[in-house]
């Protein structure tokens, strides 16, 4: 009885999160074990049909795809800018504040209207990227339209808004090293490239810890962007998997198959976080 | 050969002097201590020294070398720092040969020379530690490892000791000077503490606003204070400075009676060190005891004389209830004239200090 008043307490949060985040992600599991019910057929248990189909779409193997090119192609990337990013903006230049705010103004925009933004850059002949390529005569490229190009235009836009995000992090992780020790690194004569090298860069690794995890959810879970864009096209080029979930689950109303999709979805994610926690705590420094 | 020499060095943070036309030399071999209180830009004048500030006016020679325009690494020179400034990520091996590393050492000489100084330090155990897992005198001499595996003969130390305790505080003041005269090298040292000034120092220089106030060897400034500022500022408790009046046989301490010695009192301040000054039987200066303080080596009495109050120091225990009668004794030498306006020790000529002995 002496732990009631405890558990009162523990009830308004216990509600939200097994409401939001438990029952539903229990509930997906089970239901990508069964066949999607309509009027006349009801749902029923099918082990693992499910996974099976899903084995076998093709359009689910192409999604993945897409989804590894755009994680390869946007992590490593806005990775790197922001880490120069936030070295560069860390230095004393003039209107130092002006330039960090515009490096961060991407991240306060909404998805949305960043691709809306970009849309008008890729539209074809009248886009910022084709006049500018028309005044060096270059012929006009439907950029968006086509499957070899769409997913780097993707990729270019997600760095450009994300990095900025990312840069914060960074340099606040600068900004906690003692200015006291690039100075002695000075005074054995180190150049700025070795003292990134062997200092700046290992007492970052914490930080790039938390990015990557970040940028790898994001670069699953951002797909805003493909509602105004591409709706996944052409012909699933740029498709990605949580797209894809939603077209599934409200377009097609296959719900078991978006369930199954789903469970593919979290395991990854979380296969990924596991692994580069292991990989990588070995070799990051912690104070 | 690693001398150091600083000619008009001036430096400018916007329209403030942090360091003011300073010009002194550091001979081969010595430990010279720049003292004064904090913000009067003694560390900003070790930091033009090792290269990490540019100096706006004059010139800085190390070794007849004219390195005012050099970068930190070619002046070599070494420098430890009040944070010590250890790479957290590396172990004390690492640490302690990164700048060996960076000049691109081969493998062997790097070792020798890392047993060599880890033995100098007593670290050899600790090699593979990292710094968090050192404790604050043990950090310091990885800061000092660091420091002397160059081999540069030249140290710039900026407050080294100021994080650690009392206690290693006194054991690493001896190890550092012990290590300096073991390696004969150029020591240059910022503090603010008097006391390391004194027992490490081969001459102290004392920089008051960006100004050198005196020059000298630790016992020059003890014994011949130049100014009231360098009088208050070496000793432990400082040296008594009491306003002067004249008097009827000769100057007086202000709203006492005995004369200390004949010409003026007034505009001067005299100068007079807790230490030197004893309880008289009969003839110095009268006064009352106000308080009396026992810190069990010696005592230090507090007494009223005329308006103003003198401390004493006298060595084992001295009972004397407030508002006890004494007076005061001194000899004649251990009276400091100063000029109380400009603050500068007035000419030694002027004042008859031979009849300063309070007449009997």
């Amino acid at each position: 009885m002496r732990n009631v008043y405890g558990w009162l307490l523990l009830t308004p949060a216990a509600i939200l999160l097994i409401g939001f985040t438990h029952y539903p992600a229990v509930a997906t599991l089970y239901d990508s074990f069964f066949s999607t019910g309509t009027v006349v057929r009801p749902s029923r248990f099918v082990g693992l049909a499910n996974y099976a189909a899903l084995a076998d779409d093709p359009i689910f193997w192409q999604v993945l795809r897409n989804n590894l090119y755009f994680a390869a192609a946007t992590i490593p990337t806005s990775i790197a800018i922001a880490m120069l990013m936030a070295i560069w903006v860390n230095d004393r230049l003039p209107a130092r504040a002006l330039v960090r705010m515009s490096y961060f103004t991407p991240t306060i925009l909404p998805m949305v209207a960043v691709a809306n933004l970009w849309l008008f850059f890729y539209t074809p002949q009248i886009g910022l990227i084709d006049k500018f390529g028309a005044l060096f005569g270059a012929a006009s490229h439907n950029w968006l339209g086509d499957p070899s190009t769409v997913l780097a235009c993707l990729a270019v836009m997600t760095v450009w808004k994300e990095a900025g995000f990312f840069m914060i992090f960074y340099l606040a992780a600068l900004q906690s090293l003692p200015p006291e020790i690039e100075e002695a690194a000075k005074i054995e004569g180190a150049s700025r490239w070795y003292f990134f090298r062997r200092v700046t860069f290992p007492l970052l690794m914490p930080t790039t810890l938390f990015v990557l995890v970040n940028a790898t959810i994001n670069s699953f879970k951002l797909v805003d962007h493909l509602f105004i864009l591409t709706k996944g096209g052409p012909d699933n080029a740029s498709n990605l998997l949580l797209y894809y979930i939603y077209q599934v689950a409200f377009s097609f109303f296959e719900t078991s198959y978006a369930s199954t999709l789903t469970v593919v979805l979290l395991a990854m994610l979380a296969a990924m976080a596991i692994v580069q926690f292991l990989l990588i705590e070995k070799r990051v420094h912690y104070r | 050969m690693s001398e150091i020499v600083l000619e008009k060095v001036t430096k400018r943070f916007g329209r403030v002097k942090a360091v003011d036309e300073v010009s002194f030399r550091a001979e081969t071999g010595k430990f010279v201590v720049l003292l004064g209180p904090s913000g009067c830009g003694k560390s900003t004048l070790l930091r033009l020294i090792a290269g990490l500030e540019d100096v706006s006016e004059g010139k800085i020679l190390v070794d007849g070398r004219d390195v005012t325009r050099l970068s930190p690494d070619k002046r070599r020179v070494s420098m430890v720092f009040q944070s010590y400034a250890l790479f957290p990520h590396l172990s004390t091996e690492e640490n302690i040969v990164f700048g060996l590393k960076v000049r691109g050492m081969p493998g062997e000489e790097r070792r020798k020379r890392l047993a060599k100084v880890a033995q100098v330090v007593g670290l050899a155990e600790l090699l593979d530690r990292k710094p968090q897992q050192l404790s604050g005198g043990q950090r310091q001499r990885v800061a000092l490892a660091r420091a002397i595996i160059a081999e540069n003969n030249i140290c710039l130390m900026d407050e080294p000791l100021s994080n650690l305790d009392a206690q290693l505080r006194h054991g690493m003041r001896v190890e550092i000077r012990e290590l300096q005269q073991r390696l004969a090298m150029t020591v240059v040292y910022v503090t603010h503490d008097q006391v390391e000034a004194m027992s490490m120092a081969d001459r102290v220089v004392l920089i008051r606003e960006g100004r050198i106030e005196q020059e000298g060897s630790p016992e020059e400034l003890y014994a011949r204070p130049a100014t009231i500022f360098a009088a208050r500022f070496i000793g432990t408790p400082g040296m008594n400075l009491v306003d002067l009046a004249d008097g009827p046989r000769g100057a007086v301490v202000r709203g006492s009676q005995d004369a200390l010695f004949a010409g003026r009192g007034e505009g001067f301040t005299l100068g007079v060190r807790p230490e030197h000054v004893w309880l008289a039987d009969s003839g110095g200066v009268a006064g009352t005891v106000a308080s009396s303080e026992y810190h069990g080596a010696d005592t230090i009495l507090t007494v009223r004389v005329g308006d103003e109050t003198l401390f004493m120091r006298a060595p084992g225990q001295l009972v004397h209830a407030p508002g006890t009668p004494v007076r005061l004794g001194w000899k004649p030498e251990s009276l400091h004239v100063f000029d109380t306006a400009s603050g500068a020790r007035a000419a030694d000529g002027l004042q008859p200090l031979r009849r300063g002995a309070p007449a009997g």
